[in-house]
């Protein structure tokens, strides 16, 4: 069980190399040997959405995934893209309409966010509230959270803010 | 011309909708969470926690953990009893009120199934589990004590034997005449109610670091709660150190809702074990450690009565409530306090002036029942709201019309309930015109009736409410817990210019950075941007109660208002000193000195505060100036600023499956002053998710033998996104005279009476069945025994 193991991985754009017990979970990982404690860990099932990062372009639960199945691949987390502006507008947008209070289950709210915006066409409220179903949060009353999505679902499609389209899947 | 409002002032924040500075930081993923922080040389603890509901502990044996690696401490209930004095959670004024002393972790016998028994430190989370897991503990199993009526059986075990009995407190409300009033009465309703546990689900789960430097005599804690005054005050007391060497740090909290408030064994043991080890210790619950150790809330069961004349006037109430709150009251504030204020708020809207009531609340063997949201509000708004639209059924009458008929009147205020509270000035008939306007009544309930017609079962349910808050010192001070209700404010000058406020009210997410800084911005004449607002450290901020009762805008926000006028006072006495001019000729605007007359700039704030700490020299002789200001206050007058609303729920039933689509919320709410709309509503709507997850989701479920069979996130349902409705707010405004800034609470509005109304709205979607419902949550297959179906 103590056996340490080698991973290696890109984390936000920088390669990270570590040895860690084989049982850490990419969550502990990221949170405590990486200090990127923007990932939160809410449920440690899979049910609660805190903990969402992208894995080689797809939304993943890093609670669910060991560090050592994530060696080789591409990681980013809300730090990464915050710090690209990937999200600029949706996080102006969470700000402006009060889409957050505690912030706890904020960073998995804009990874799904992120991942449904990149996917083709303005979803309806309906569809935004169901992507968001694998997304607790215990704070907001949720439609502050749809207005926010909604909003920059439609001034992306709008053109009014010009995003490079990328492709993120749930 | 333009018409100005109040809203054109210069820096007229008060009303406006500000974004929170703060969530910036949030949203970029740079919130720090106890759980996020490390210190060096940090320790984690883990718990071995007991199966049982109630059994005696037999022996400990630790041997083979000790040896496992990375373990530096094993510690049970002796250990820990050895530096820490025991604690009860009763207060006087709650006559008769009695609770078993508590320790950190137990001596001899467990009470609740997941009660920690041993703790378990080493040099990481995981490797203090493992070890955890090799702690053998022999215990000899006791009758547990599960359900309500068999705690209070004549034979039923005692779970404290020292006590008596499974009593905890018996209350008694009697106006009298109730007896004579229900036999004459022409129309009496009864039920049954059942409201079920259901707990916090904090998404930051509760976490603390203790780090104790022997050297200073010095315990730092990094403490997720919504109090840190009052943790202060009860680590020093318990553990017998000074209280300036105490120091509680409260950072970013990850949803706290009153969970967070009370004392958690495995928190008060994490003192100790940094003690012992001179080194910092870190817990963090896991969710399953949640479940079994969080306060749970809630655990009712009501029997009411109502009573009307003829045409549905209500003439009185007799109400039975009967509440489980664990093995032992919680401390400091009490278990008793959710029951004290379900059996005083009962019919509150109304105008009916007999009533009794009896309250007992019972030991039993299950974790900690305690404040939580709305404390005591949704049941007895539950239970009121029910019967009053059985008065209505039987007079013939349209929900509307009743609760008209018997609302106190708006301009009957001041004026006193039937169980002693008083209200200053309430709006419940604004409110409910309002409600009835902004929902479409009348459009609803005829497409209620066409849609019955194509068997599609629709119901619509209001719910009326008072909310207590703005608590005073008769809340907890008088019955001898040190709960502070006063709050604290230090607002200084710096030399630039800037502002800087540290304040004891807390933040939580709900705001109270923002709101306190719109407050002091306007009423000291400075723009909002320049001032920084502290919050959570009792090193750094003045005393006082912090975050709890929806209190921080009503005191935080008025002690706030009050030292920005003594600041401005002192800054106006300097700049007349300066200028050579009456203090009471000169304003301040956006960071000048202005003629109060003509608002023309005659001096920047800056240029002030920059002569006052540099070039002290050229004031005039005997000018000391004062630009920091520290200033307490505490709430006088009414004992509380009670609120009111109303809220309507709007649902569609599957009569085959019991399944329910919930279609909209309506909320009015009169919180008085509303110093930041966006906030305000968002509360509003946070709470109404919550007080639905109650209604129809979420409940702490328990085998016979006192097993929680549901703590896990995948087996207690919360309410998701996909679940929830759009919910539509409208405010009435009614500001308290008490205080300058006017502002009543209103955190807890949406939580009071979101499950009555969805409890309302199902029983009016069954109407055309026969079934009725008395119990939340309502799970389809309650609905369906309701319905006959199984
Ligand atoms: S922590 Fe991963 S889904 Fe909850
Ligand atoms: S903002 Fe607190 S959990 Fe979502």
């Amino acid at each position: 069980m103590n056996d340490l193991v080698h991973v290696t991985m890109t984390v936000n754009g920088t390669e990270v190399s570590h040895s860690i017990a084989p049982r850490i979970t990419l969550a502990d990982f990221l949170r405590q040997t990486l200090e990127l404690t923007g990932t939160h860990a809410g449920c440690e099932m899979g049910v609660c959405g805190a903990c969402l990062v992208i894995l080689d372009g797809r939304v993943v639960h890093s609670c669910l995934t060991f560090a050592v199945q994530a060696s080789g691949a591409a990681i980013e987390t809300v730090e990464g893209l915050s710090e690209r502006t990937a999200i600029a507008d949706l996080q102006e947008a969470f700000h402006q309409r009060n889409a957050l209070q505690c912030g706890f289950c904020t960073p998995g709210m804009l990874m799904t966010a992120h991942a449904l915006l990149s996917q083709p066409g303005v979803p309806s409220r309906e569809e935004i509230r169901d992507a968001l179903s694998g997304n607790y949060c215990r704070c907001t009353g949720y439609e502050a959270i749809v207005d926010a999505i909604e909003k920059v679902a439609r001034d992306r499609d709008a053109g009014v803010i010009a995003q490079a389209s990328e492709e993120v899947s749930a | 011309m333009s018409v100005l409002t109040p809203l054109d002032r210069p820096n007229s924040y008060i009303g406006r909708s500000v974004p929170r500075p703060n969530a910036k930081r949030l949203l970029a993923g740079r919130g720090r969470y106890v759980t996020d922080i490390t210190l060096p040389r940090m320790l984690h603890v883990a718990y071995v926690r007991s199966p049982y509901a109630h059994a005696r502990i037999l022996s400990i044996d630790t041997q083979t953990a000790r040896e496992m690696p990375g373990v530096r401490l094993i510690a049970t209930g002796e250990d820990l009893a050895k530096l820490c004095t025991p604690w009860v959670g009763t207060m006087d004024h709650f006559k008769g009120m009695k609770s078993p002393p508590q320790l950190p972790l137990p001596v001899d016998k467990v009470v609740w199934s997941g009660q920690a028994v041993v703790a378990v430190v080493a040099d990481t989370r995981a490797l203090a589990e493992d070890a955890a897991e090799a702690v053998y503990i022999a215990f000899d199993e006791l009758p547990a004590v599960v359900d309500i009526d068999a705690a209070r059986a004549p034979d039923a075990p005692v779970i404290s034997p020292e006590l008596g009995s499974n009593l905890c407190f018996h209350g008694k409300i009697d106006t009298g005449g109730v007896e004579d009033v229900f036999a004459g009465a022409a129309h009496v309703v009864e039920e049954e109610f059942h409201f079920g546990r259901h707990t916090a689900v904090t998404m930051e789960p509760r976490a603390i670091i203790a780090d104790y430097d022997a050297s200073e005599g010095q315990l730092t804690v990094h403490h997720a709660t919504q109090t840190p005054y009052q943790f202060q005050d009860i680590y020093a007391r318990h553990y017998g150190l000074p209280e300036s060497r105490v120091r509680v740090i409260a950072p970013d909290i990850g949803g706290s809702f009153g969970m967070k408030l009370h004392m958690y064994h495995e928190d008060m043991a994490v003192i100790g074990l940094s003690m012992m080890l001179g080194r910092p210790v870190k817990y963090v619950a896991d969710r399953i450690e949640s479940f079994v150790s969080d306060i749970h809330a809630r655990d009712h069961r009501v029997r009411a009565r109502m009573a009307a004349d003829a045409e549905g006037n209500i003439l009185a109430m007799d109400v039975e409530d009967v509440t489980g709150i664990g093995a032992f009251s919680a401390y400091p504030r009490t278990s008793v306090v959710e029951g004290n204020q379900v059996y005083r708020l009962m019919g509150a809207p109304y105008t009916f002036r007999n009533y009794r009531a009896d309250l007992q609340v019972v030991f039993q063997n299950k974790v900690q029942m305690s404040q939580y949201r709305a404390v005591g509000h949704p049941v007895a708004c539950t239970v009121t709201e029910r019967l009053v639209d059985m008065i209505a059924d039987k007079t013939a009458q349209d929900v509307f019309d009743i609760r008209s008929r018997n609302m106190i009147a708006d301009d009957a205020y001041p004026c006193t309930s039937p169980t002693g509270y008083q209200f200053e000035a309430l709006s419940h008939h604004a409110c409910l015109a309002r409600l009835k306007a902004m929902m479409g009544y009348e459009r609803l309930r005829a497409e209620q009736a066409e849609l019955r017609t194509k068997g599609i079962h629709r119901g619509i349910g209001i719910a009326t409410f008072v909310e207590i808050t703005n608590p005073g010192p008769a809340f907890y001070g008088v019955g001898g817990a040190r709960i502070s209700s006063q709050d604290g404010a230090i607002v200084k000058i710096t030399p630039s210019g800037d502002v800087h406020c540290s304040i004891s009210v807390t933040e939580l997410g709900q705001g109270t950075e923002t709101i306190i800084g719109q407050i002091v911005a306007e009423h000291l004449g400075v723009d909002s941007n320049r001032i920084k607002v502290m919050t959570g450290d009792t090193d750094t901020t003045p005393h006082g109660g912090a975050t709890y009762a929806c209190r921080g805008a009503g005191i935080g926000g008025e002690t706030a208002l009050q030292a920005a006028k003594k600041l401005k006072a002192n800054v106006l006495a300097v700049a007349a000193a300066i200028l050579q001019d009456e203090p009471e000729k000169l304003d301040i605007h956006s960071g000048w000195i202005v003629d109060a007359a003509t608002a023309q700039q005659r001096m920047e704030l800056s240029e002030i505060a920059r002569i006052a700490y540099f070039r002290s020299d050229t004031l005039p002789p005997g000018t000391q100036a004062q630009l920091s200001v520290a200033h307490h206050y505490a709430p006088q007058g009414y004992p509380f600023a009670f609120t009111n609303g109303v809220q309507a729920c709007h649902l569609e039933l599957d009569v085959e499956t019991g399944l329910v689509k919930i279609l909209k919320l309506w909320v009015v709410e009169d919180c008085g002053r509303v110093i930041n709309p966006l906030l305000v509503d968002e509360q509003i709507r946070g709470g109404v998710v919550q007080g639905l997850g109650a209604a129809f989701f979420e409940e702490c479920v328990y085998g016979d033998n006192g097993q929680l069979t549901n703590g896990s996130l995948a087996d207690y349902l919360v309410p998701m996104a996909v679940e929830m409705p759009d919910i539509e707010i409208g405010h009435v405004e009614t500001p308290t005279l008490d205080t300058q800034l006017g502002a009543k609470g209103v955190g807890e509005a949406g939580t009071a009476a979101a499950s009555a109304a969805a409890l309302n709205a199902m029983n009016d979607a069954m109407k055309p069945f026969g079934g009725t419902v008395a119990q939340v949550p309502m799970t389809p297959a309650r609905i369906l025994k309701a319905l006959g179906h199984i």
